[in-house]
């Protein structure tokens, strides 16, 4: 593993005789920590989490600077600054990018980082394919975005309706990057669910019941199921439309007959989920977050976990209501439209389940409370706009409007969003030992929140007028100049309150360093879940003994108790109740440099098959020699000495499972097979 | 944590941490991507069903599949994928009574069985493309039919290298009892497969066109 101690030398008294563990002489294991090595090789679930952060904010950037051009062009009627055809990729990749490759990341970095954590386990199920499926997404983001330098980005809007995906209409190579480039996202995020899922059911210490889960990790539960079905739909409507374009099937060709309605409905029975993966995991942030500063337990726990499962299952059966006006027939639309208002009752559950548990608590207003206070109105705001669009006849009037721009801004930076930066303000200390300056997170917040009102507001009043979204200009006569600027202007606040984000994280570590990197401790909110159970930032084998769990919220109960008038008294302090992360005798998953060789392969396989199929041949070759490598390579590095795997042999690990095959689907199931690792302390 | 004890449960049962569930966490990994590829081919056969009555789209001559299809053989073949998952089930009763030798000889007929099923794909393209004119690019009922076998196709191949490689890649640490849940792990997949076949072989070639 990567960092520093490698704790299992300790006590291992026997002079351990080196196994040879070069099966395929090159990319042994590093011998050294602490180096940049150490981030291509981790299987640390914490670094990989932090590394999906990082290249989150990293396409961020890409996708703001993105939604900037289009504000600049509509700021005014006739703008110029760009050409329709660029206008086209622009927008379609800012949606691209920030669907793909900012929120879900997002939501994937906090579910890898904190799901071991807050229920209690060392790592994932699997290690080193959890660095896989970070590597595969990153590789496939840098691959889509790759198109703007290769002939321009994809230009049929991020749900890309055939025809107009077809050749005929979108002749740059744009849209086959847009379907490979989501294929190999959509293979990240698939073995990221059969991972996560694989831990959170199986990986739970003693007294970790299902129910005594945390509401975040519950909601990714929910998510990483919802992935793990939505994915092999859009995977095969990716399938269909990469075939059509680059060796002539007919799927969504339209001359040879084919039903154009095909890709909106795998494409919708896919994004609907989708829809709720972008949203739940951001639910189960604040659901931490407002117990947390409310100082009161979460209102209705059950009713949280059971609706947020609710929308997990009816999430699949409102999908049609994208299409109320692609001539589905009225008893689909009718069932559609009731499904789509059923939908709404389980979300308003949690929306007033919040509501309560901040009821009557001993409120804390800091940073990532207003982000989560945040969250709820203004996801409330787009969850009723959004079930306006249960009602068909008005949907009608308002599909392809701004006003379905204004909503899904609202639920997806409203709630998405600014949940997730509630979940930075909130876990920054725990990831990195420092907190966040909470003055300058409050002028994040403020700006943040003004500047996205200030912009999607007046989208509402705009899409009701008439303007249809993705038209690259308008005219002075049409009436739609002042809110366009006002829109514009609230743009570049939402900028400018972004930008201070990343200036507070600068300032805040300078701050800490100057002030002699004080330990913000264990537990500086006085939390409630297990990941406060542990030293700040988390030590690498995140707790040094296995912890019992007897309740919900176990942390907190075993800070109070009740004292005879049954009011709360604090018990012990957080200090006293936490581990301080100093037992060095862990048994820790080594690193691995094989899942980045493999992932690489995916993205030259790609290329590939747009320019030359040629190219295809060095890009399996990677895939290959990195499944074979990773096959034969121990999970558990033999001369790192005392793991129990020594104590009986080691023939049970490396079996050539599985040889490589290119298909997508097939890379996951031999890396099962061959990536089982244990992670339990080996305290003997 | 008693070490030893930990020992005594890896020596009979082979290194799987207990789990909460009793399912090792390969097994329910590999349950998730099963469940996670029925979604794939429900949405292949989806697509098929769409089209499956425009064989003569683009003027290809024929009312119906059924001028083309050869029943008797996809039969045939059907039959010997099937018998294939039987000869997975004798495979890993063998290797659960620790007679390797058997486990091998009835796995690489299972493999071999995917062979002879994947040949007759291969034979039932060609005649498709040589004989009928019918390319992926035809019409629309082409392009799903040859999509949805494909895909089928490249899932036994799949299989059928996950078989090899359990035989050829455990000749040094043997194939007895303690393997026994990689087999089991194969023959799931194995059987999905197979079942997804059923499926596909219904859809495509015994349910009538009205």
């Amino acid at each position: 593993m990567a960092i520093v101690e490698r704790p299992l030398a300790i006590g291992a008294g026997d002079d351990a005789v080196p196994v040879v563990d070069r099966p395929l002489g090159d990319l042994t294991r590093p011998k050294i920590s602490g180096t940049w090595k150490d981030w291509l090789s981790t299987v640390d679930h914490k670094k990989i989490g932090i590394m999906y952060g990082v290249a989150a904010m990293f396409f961020f950037v890409i996708g703001g600077a993105e939604a900037l051009l289009i504000r600049i062009q509509l700021a005014t009627p006739n703008g110029t600054l760009l050409s329709p055809e660029v206008y086209n990729q622009v927008f379609t990749m800012h949606g691209v990018t920030m669907i793909f490759l900012v929120i879900m990341p997002l939501a994937a970095a906090f579910a890898n980082y904190l799901l071991p954590l807050q229920i209690g386990a060392r790592d994932v199920a699997f290690p080193r394919m959890n660095a896989l499926s970070f590597w595969v997404f990153l590789f496939g983001g840098l691959f889509l975005n790759s198109a703007w330098l290769l002939g321009g980005g994809a230009d049929g809007g991020w749900f890309n309706y055939a025809p107009n995906s077809s050749v005929t209409f979108s002749p740059s190579h744009g849209i086959d990057f847009y379907a490979l480039g989501l294929q190999i996202t959509g293979i990240a995020s698939l073995v990221s669910a059969i991972n996560l899922i694989t831990t959170v059911l199986n990986m739970r210490p003693k007294g970790m019941s299902l129910f005594r889960m945390p509401v975040f990790t519950w909601m990714n539960l929910v998510v990483q199921f919802l992935l793990l079905f939505a994915v092999p739909v859009i995977s095969v409507a990716l399938f269909e439309l990469t075939f059509d374009r680059l060796f002539g099937a007919n799927f969504f060709n339209t001359e040879a007959g084919a039903d154009p309605l095909l890709w909106q409905h795998l494409f919708w029975i896919f994004g609907h989920p989708e829809v709720y993966i972008l949203i739940l995991p951001s639910f189960g942030i604040i659901s931490e977050v407002i117990p947390t500063f409310s100082r009161k337990p979460i209102f209705g726990y059950s009713f949280m976990v059971f609706s947020g499962i609710a929308i997990g299952f009816m999430g699949w059966g409102v999908w049609a209501h994208h299409m109320f006006v692609s001539g589905i027939g009225p008893i689909s639309v009718a069932a559609f439209s009731l499904s789509t208002m059923f939908i709404a009752v389980p979300t308003g559950v949690k929306i007033l389940n919040w509501l309560a548990t901040i009821w009557g608590g001993r409120l804390r207003f800091t940073t990532a409370m207003l982000f989560a206070v945040g969250v709820v109105s203004m996801f409330t705001i787009g969850g009723l706009s959004g079930v306006t669009h249960s009602i068909a006849p008005a949907d009608t009037q308002q599909t392809d409007t701004y006003y379905i721009v204004a909503h899904f801004h609202y639920v997806i930076f409203g709630g998405a969003l600014l949940g997730i930066f509630s979940g930075f303000y909130f876990w920054w200390p725990k990831m990195f030992g420092y907190m966040l300056n909470e003055r300058i997170g409050k002028w994040n917040f403020w700006l943040q929140i003004v500047g996205f009102n200030v912009t999607f507001g007046p989208m509402h009043i705009l899409g009701l007028q008439g303007m249809s979204r993705r038209i690259d200009t308008y005219d002075a006569s049409f009436g739609f100049e002042f809110w366009n600027l006002v829109a514009s202007i609230g743009s570049f606040i939402i900028a400018a309150g972004i930008a201070i984000f990343f200036w507070n994280i600068s300032y805040s570590r300078k701050q800490w360093k100057k002030a002699g990197m004080p330990n913000p401790g264990p537990d500086p909110w006085d939390a409630r879940s297990l990941e406060w159970m542990t030293a700040s930032p988390t030590p690498e084998h995140n707790f040094d003994e296995e912890i019992v769990v007897e309740s919900l919220d176990e942390f907190w109960h075993r800070k109070y108790g009740y004292d005879e008038n049954n009011n709360v008294v604090r018990i012990a302090t957080a200090e006293e109740v936490a581990q301080d992360g100093s037992n060095t005798n862990v048994h820790l998953p080594s690193p691995s440099y094989f899942p980045i060789v493999l992932a690489l392969g995916l993205p030259i396989i790609a290329y590939g098959l747009i320019y030359s199929l040629w190219l295809c041949i060095p890009g399996a070759a990677l895939l290959i020699y990195g499944f074979v490598g990773w096959i034969f390579e121990h999970p558990d590095d033999p001369n790192a000495a005392h793991d129990h795997h020594d104590e009986h042999g080691d023939g049970d690990e490396p079996d050539a499972l599985d040889a490589p095959a290119d298909d997508a689907g097939a890379d996951d199931e031999a890396e099962l097979v061959a990536a089982g690792t244990e992670t339990e302390a080996d305290n003997g | 944590m008693a070490s030893a004890t930990v020992a005594v449960e890896h020596d009979e049962d082979h290194g799987h941490a207990e789990t909460n569930t009793g399912i090792s966490n390969n097994k329910l990994a590999m349950w998730l991507f099963l469940s996670s590829d029925c979604l794939l081919f429900g949405a292949l056969i989806s697509s098929f069903l769409l089209y499956r009555t425009n064989i003569g789209d683009n003027n290809t001559g024929y009312d119906s599949p059924f001028d083309v299809f050869d029943i008797p053989f996809t039969s045939l073949s059907s039959f010997v994928l099937l018998m294939s998952s039987l000869t997975m089930v004798l495979s890993l009763s063998a290797v659960n009574r620790d007679d390797e030798r058997a486990g091998r000889i009835w796995m690489m007929t299972t493999a071999f069985l995917g062979m002879v099923f994947i040949g007759g794909q291969v034979f039932e393209f060609t005649e498709f493309y040589q004989v009928y004119g019918l390319g992926y690019s035809t019409n629309t009922w082409t392009s799903a039919f040859y999509t949805l076998t494909g895909f089928h196709g490249v899932h036994v191949s799949v299989g059928i290298l996950m078989l090899l490689g359990t035989v050829f890649g455990t000749r040094k640490s043997g194939l007895g009892k303690g393997k026994s849940e990689t087999v089991e792990l194969v023959g799931l997949y194995w059987h999905f497969v197979d079942i997804v076949w059923v499926i596909i072989f219904t859809v495509i070639y015994l349910i009538p066109i009205g």
